[in-house]
């Protein structure tokens, strides 16, 4: 790292001979980033070598990845809370409320009112799920960044009350019978985007991180910076590419379970055998390319926006960003109110996947998501995070979770785990950044 | 006094500022003219950093008025003070230590390209100028300024102030951290940013750097402003009984001004 950070930019005619750390630098990879997935690389490996072999099937892996978005999402926004040196306590809660909110409207709200046929239902208790994330985030960044109570203390109250709220809102029982339209949000073999779309959805990707690559070399010549060399933005190109549409060939030798094959084919009139034959490839289920979809929105603000640039300056030094004359205070609530919206999106995705909505919806979330972002990289310190790294960690923490239930560990023994993995990870961070940092 | 003439750039009247029971700026009035460098000399706590940052509006004065160019302004945070073209390099310079120079020059006033996102590329670009005219040897443009010297980070801070027109600027010990080279760039920043016409209150603890750049100087002591002289009427040495003694040269005993050289 330190050698990495000592290097001018305007030295860059390379080294005669390249060592692998040079190499690595030329490419401008995040250390820390590559770091995590040859970390993810090793334990999907280690349950695979364990599991003699049955582990790494497109099934596990869709679920896995399916199981992790709840946390992944919350872990974008919670980043920002973090780097912002605060604390979001009230997370899991807030599924629960906007959650139940879902599971009441669709189930027994909207019929009353007379919207029981509209098809738009499940997109009016979107609405209303993410308006009540906003109005809840709102008032919860109100009172940490205008009153100036502590956002521990204000969100550990919202952590109590809210499980509260939900209660309340269910009379005690649990609620289910969700839009069928919603449904699809759970990612279920129909509530996944198919093998077209899939690789219609690689194919752009791939586009997109040439076309990025291509328009960052052109702004660094338009003012006559440091170029990377050549050879690096090919094999960053060529390795995105590799992986995006290895991922989609991967999830589409996902198929259809059988019985919903012949369901399908049945009602297509689509002639197969008994036992159906029909092979529909699944691909990315729904949960999977909204989680994309909020990484990439996520990473938008926080490094393409001024807002991303005042969060990250606050949490650096939050007293120069108030000099700086940045509205410290708003920036702040904006932060809570990004996180009410995850929230909505996570708890759609949530009780999609159960049909309804339980009284414990969401519970624990807030340390799953915290410790996903802190073994992502995000420091407590304030002013360092990544969004991506964040996602990563949570997958890391899903796929150690997922991989020790498939060996059939009981859940005690994942939790030890999991806490052992969480202190680890940031031990070993902080000594590399002592290290790092101190020259 | 001929000064008193014309309107001042900035005239800062009657300003009280106290932090519980304690009068940090005692009913200060303090004045800057255009082209016009005032050295604010004093103590530890004598009030010159509390009194700039009521200009900088880093911190609300509790009463007193501000006038710039005669008229009164309303000054509360420093949005307002950068709207007046006030820039201040702070001692502590106040910068963001996790993000690179051009995020910290530019901090609360980001490029942006038509699309609303930041225009990176613009802003490395100017302060590459910017830094080009301060401090040549600055190369750094893309790691956190934590990693950068006291020199390299003094120069970033310098940089947030010049490359915004300021035309009122406030300099609070801005070569404190710096060798003997950059002490000297700075000396020079600061006769250059004279000549352009911007009036800068400089705040210094070495009085050799006032007497050479200032032209007037306003002695501070436990809050009050003990007098107010013209450079070429006085000596280092009657500044130094202001400043200790905390009486105008016109006061001070032969008997104090002695003990003081002994």
């Amino acid at each position: 790292m330190t050698d990495i950070a000592g290097t001018a930019p305007d030295q860059a005619p390379a080294a005669p001979r390249m060592s692998l750390r040079g190499a690595l630098a030329a490419t401008e990879i995040d250390v820390r980033l590559f770091g995590m997935l040859i970390a993810l690389g090793v334990i999907l490996l280690g349950f695979q070598v364990a599991s003699g072999g049955t582990f790494l099937r497109p099934t596990n892996m869709t679920t896995l990845a399916v199981q992790a978005v709840g946390v992944a999402i919350l872990a974008t926004g919670m980043v920002l809370v973090i780097v912002a040196r605060n604390i979001d306590l009230s997370v899991g809660s807030l599924v629960g409320i906007i959650a139940m909110t879902y599971a009441l409207l669709m189930a027994d709200w909207l019929p009353a009112l007379g919207f029981a046929d509209s098809p738009f239902r499940w997109l009016i208790a979107l609405g209303i799920g993410i308006v009540l994330g906003v109005l809840v985030g709102a008032l919860q960044g109100f009172i940490i960044a205008y009153i100036g109570v502590p956002s521990f203390i204000v969100t550990l109250g919202g952590l109590l009350a809210f499980r509260g709220v939900v209660w309340v809102l269910s009379q005690g029982a649990a609620v289910s019978g969700l839009d069928p339209s919603f449904q699809l949000l759970g990612g279920t073999a129909e509530g996944s985007i198919g093998g077209d779309a899939t690789w219609a959805l690689a194919i752009i990707s791939c586009v997109a991180i040439i076309g990025i690559l291509v328009y960052n070399r052109r702004q660094r010549r338009r003012f006559g910076f440091p170029l990377r060399p050549m050879w690096a933005e090919v094999f960053l190109g060529a390795v995105g590419c590799l992986v995006v549409l290895g991922l989609a060939a991967f999830a589409n030798g996902n198929h259809w379970p059988p019985g919903a094959a012949a369901r399908y084919a049945q009602e297509h009139g689509i002639p197969c055998g008994t036992p159906c034959d029909l092979k529909i490839s699944v691909g990315f289920p729904w949960p999977v390319v909204i989680l994309i979809g909020v990484t990439l929105a996520v990473t938008f603000l926080a490094t393409r926006r001024r807002f991303g640039r005042y969060v990250y300056a606050y949490g650096g030094n939050p007293e120069a960003a108030e000099l700086a004359g940045i509205n410290t205070r708003w920036t702040l609530v904006k932060i809570y109110i990004l996180m009410g919206i995850l929230c909505a999106i996570s708890a759609a995705i949530a009780a999609a996947r159960l049909n309804g909505a339980t009284l414990d919806i969401g519970q624990s979330y807030e340390l799953y998501v915290i410790a996903a972002a802190v073994v992502g990289g995000t420091s407590f310190a304030g002013g360092i995070g990544t969004i991506p790294g964040a996602v990563l960690g949570a997958v890391v923490m899903a796929s150690l979770a997922y991989g020790l239930s498939f060996m059939g560990v009981n859940s005690s023994i994942q939790n030890i785990v999991a806490g052992i993995v969480l202190v680890l990870a940031v031990g070993f961070d902080t000594y590399n950044r002592r290290r790092g940092g101190g020259s | 006094m001929a000064v008193a003439e014309r309107t001042p750039l900035v005239e800062m009247r009657n300003i009280n500022v106290a932090f519980g029971g304690v009068h940090a700026v005692d009913d200060v009035t303090v004045d800057l003219n255009a082209g016009e460098v005032v050295g604010l000399v004093g103590g530890n706590g004598a009030g010159k950093s509390t009194l700039m940052r009521v200009l900088s509006g880093a911190h609300p004065a509790d009463s007193g008025e501000i006038q710039i160019n005669g008229e009164a302004v309303s000054i509360t945070n420093p949005r307002d003070a950068k709207a007046y073209n006030i820039e201040t390099i702070y001692q502590t310079l106040a910068l963001a230590d996790n993000v690179d120079a051009p995020a910290n020059v530019f901090l609360g006033r980001e490029l942006t390209t038509r699309l609303g996102t930041l225009d990176d590329g613009a802003m490395e670009d100017s302060t590459r100028r910017v830094m080009g005219r301060l401090n040549p040897n600055f190369t750094n443009f893309v790691t956190p300024v934590k990693s950068l010297s006291g020199g390299q980070r003094q120069a970033v801070a310098i940089a947030r102030a010049v490359h915004f027109n300021a035309r009122i600027m406030i300099m609070d010990e801005p070569t404190a951290a710096l060798g003997p080279a950059e002490t000297a760039q700075v000396r020079d920043l600061i006769r250059q940013l004279k000549a352009e016409g911007i009036g800068i209150f400089l705040i210094s603890h070495d009085i050799h750097d006032v007497f050479d750049l200032s032209d007037r100087i306003s002695v501070m002591y436990h809050g009050k402003v003990v007098g107010t002289v013209t450079k070429a009427d006085v000596t280092t040495d009657e500044v130094l009984a202001m400043i200790i003694l905390g009486k105008p040269p016109t006061e001070v005993t032969k008997e104090e001004l002695e003990e003081l050289h002994a």
